[in-house]
């Protein structure tokens, strides 16, 4: 049941009717019917995993909790006898027991998602390092279930118990509501991944209706329909055809993919996510902002600080900063310092660190090599920026370019392009045909193809290219409104016939121009498949 | 105090420590800088910083770093 289904279309319709007709003290109860239900219908053997990481999680996060008062009581009974070695002795025992509750969740629900998404990885990498030592013997690959959104509810259900473990949010005592938060619809499939401490109260609440908040959610879902239908899906096509056949469609055609592929994502994931966002709303309930206006940043530093916002602070909480200043790597530290001076020795760690959290943000985003080059080629890209930081201030300096628009709009530019390359990795999933296109764009001798009707021939017609250079238009104005606050805001503020012009214009090209008719199969978002 | 200054100067020379109380919300300080703070500060003050006191509030200010220090250092 996609986003962009019939289907879903009903199951929202009536999920939204039921919401503010029952009792409020029941809504949550209907959202974890619903979320259950939704996750039903993609697939009744998704159930068990969902469920195995939901009591698990819950469970762990109840014994930690438990753990922490325990220890609290304790020490409060037994304060006037014990010395203060006794009493951090005691600290450490108990704070053992609370890692080992931790490491045996992570054990449990990383393994599940190792297994489910990556055995065949693991398998096909195994039959190639056999292959190279001449062994005819092969393993076979296995089926095996990928359930919906495990990546992201397991992401989310980790955050929780380590934040549980830190003492920065309590622990859910309601194993119904903490299945609520795991399983929360909207954003089981792309996210958000969403923190327990911004999600549960607003989740759990009673949500009163608010014609102005039902609407205001409704335009939000009506602006992710318009990325994802009209401008996203009718992309697809030619995207697809380009990277299909990497043989036939090289130099110009592959720079003509990069560049669509890039606004395609864009428009799909920002798309989604306004969908996401815009359901959650409809029903009261804030889900943060996943995206910051990403395509103007000056720097891809800045741009993963404004694209898939929550799972890159994710990345930082969870496994950079964990991995920086754990024990060994402050060793590490210690002895790169000593040994290759100060300058070197304090970035090494830092560089290792992010060395880790790049490949694992690569192998998060699929089970394949290309992702695994993709996350290593964002690490060099930013270590070799981190590293020319200096040269830049003296060129800023030298030239006093910084601040001025016109530099501004260069650098926007430069790091788009930046994106682009980048994304190639993930359009291919063979790295060689990443790098024989992106050497086939740099050697090209076919660029008449971008003007003689070639691209025509791709499964979009020229409509079609003006459809989406309009859409592209509109989404770089709504970007540009942004800046100056919320565009939906603005709208409000206008009489009541620009408003309604506004909004049903949008609705009017959805039914026109959305990408889709009789038969119609939308395709799924791209970050699904993550 | 003058050694957790001296130490944030080494950062960012050009930042006024003493008075910044933004440090994290106005991204002087980015989760680079924060890592190799931490270490710094571990074998300065002989102290554990962990993942888990990682937050805006600790390191928004040079005064707040130093509370989070010295409740370090009570601790042990």
């Amino acid at each position: 049941m996609f986003f962009t289904s019939y289907e879903f279309l009903g199951f929202i319709t009536v999920l939204f009717i039921l919401y503010y007709v029952i009792p409020g003290k029941y809504q949550w109860m209907l959202l974890l019917l619903a979320s259950y239900f939704f996750y039903f219908v993609a697939g009744a053997d998704y159930l068990i995993y969902i469920l195995a990481t939901t009591v698990t999680t819950w469970f762990a996060g109840c014994r930690i909790e438990q753990n922490v008062d325990r220890q609290r009581a304790w020490l409060k009974e037994h304060k006037s006898e014990l010395s203060a070695e006794e009493k951090k002795e005691y600290k450490n025992r108990q704070k053992s027991i609370r890692v080992r509750w931790v490491l045996a969740c992570l054990l449990i629900n990383i393994g599940i998602l190792a297994v489910t998404k990556y055995t065949n990885f693991f398998i096909a990498n195994v039959n190639g390092i056999l292959g190279a030592f001449g062994q005819p013997e092969k393993l076979s690959p296995v089926t095996l279930v990928l359930p919906l959104g495990i990546s992201y509810y397991t992401f989310q259900s980790i955050g929780y118990l380590i934040d549980v473990y830190r003492g920065t949010t309590e622990a859910e005592k309601n194993p119904f509501k903490f299945a609520l938060f795991v399983s929360f619809f909207p954003q089981l499939i792309q996210g958000p991944i969403s923190r327990f401490g911004d999600l549960s109260q607003s989740l759990y609440e009673r949500h009163p209706f608010k014609g102005r908040i039902v609407c205001c959610g409704l335009q939000r879902m009506l602006w992710g329909y318009f990325k994802k239908m009209v401008i996203a899906d009718r992309i697809l096509a030619a995207v697809s055809t380009i990277i299909g056949d990497p043989g036939t469609y090289h130099g110009a055609y592959a720079l003509a993919g990069m560049l669509l592929y890039t606004i395609e994502l864009y428009a799909d994931f920002t798309g989604g996510i306004d969908i996401t966002i815009g359901i959650a709303e409809v029903m009261g309930i804030t889900v943060q902002e996943n995206f910051h206006r990403p395509y103007f940043s000056k720097s891809l530093k800045e741009y993963w600080r404004r694209w898939h916002i929550s799972m890159c602070s994710w990345f930082r909480d969870y496994v950079f900063y964990p991995v920086s200043v754990c024990k060994p790597m402050q060793e590490f530290s210690r002895f790169s310092r000593k040994h290759f001076g100060e300058v070197v020795g304090r970035r090494l760690p830092v560089y290792v660190s992010s060395f880790v959290v790049w490949s694992a943000t690569g192998i998060w985003h699929g089970a394949s090599w290309n992702f695994i080059v993709w996350g290593i080629a964002n690490f060099v890209v930013l270590m070799v920026s981190e590293e020319l930081e200096p040269l830049y201030g003296r060129f800023h300096e030298r030239f006093s370019v910084d601040g001025r628009l016109s530099y501004k709009i260069f650098q926007v530019g430069r790091t788009f392009l930046l994106i682009c390359c980048l994304n190639l990795f993930d359009c291919y999933t063979k790295v060689s045909d990443t790098f024989r296109m992106f050497g086939s764009i740099l050697t090209a001798s076919n660029w008449k193809v971008l003007w003689d009707g070639s691209l025509l021939s791709l499964g979009m017609s020229g409509l079609d290219y003006g459809i989406v250079a309009a859409g592209c238009g509109l989404m770089l104005l709504v970007s540009l409104w942004q800046r100056e606050g919320s565009v939906r805001g603005m709208i409000a503020r206008q009489p009541y016939g620009m408003r309604a012009a506004v909004w049903c214009g949008l609705f009017l090209l959805i039914v026109l121009m959305g990408s889709y008719g009789i038969g119609y199969d939308a395709s799924q978002f791209i970050y699904n498949r993550f | 105090m003058e050694e957790l200054l001296d130490i944030l100067k080494s950062l960012h020379a050009d930042v006024d420590f003493e008075k910044e109380e933004h440090l994290i919300d106005n991204m002087i300080l980015d989760s680079f800088d924060i890592v190799t703070l931490i270490a710094e500060i571990n074998d300065v003050f002989d102290v554990t910083i962990t993942a888990g006191n990682i937050k805006p509030e600790n390191f928004n200010s040079a005064k707040a770093l130093y509370a989070l220090i010295q409740k370090l250092e009570d601790e042990d």
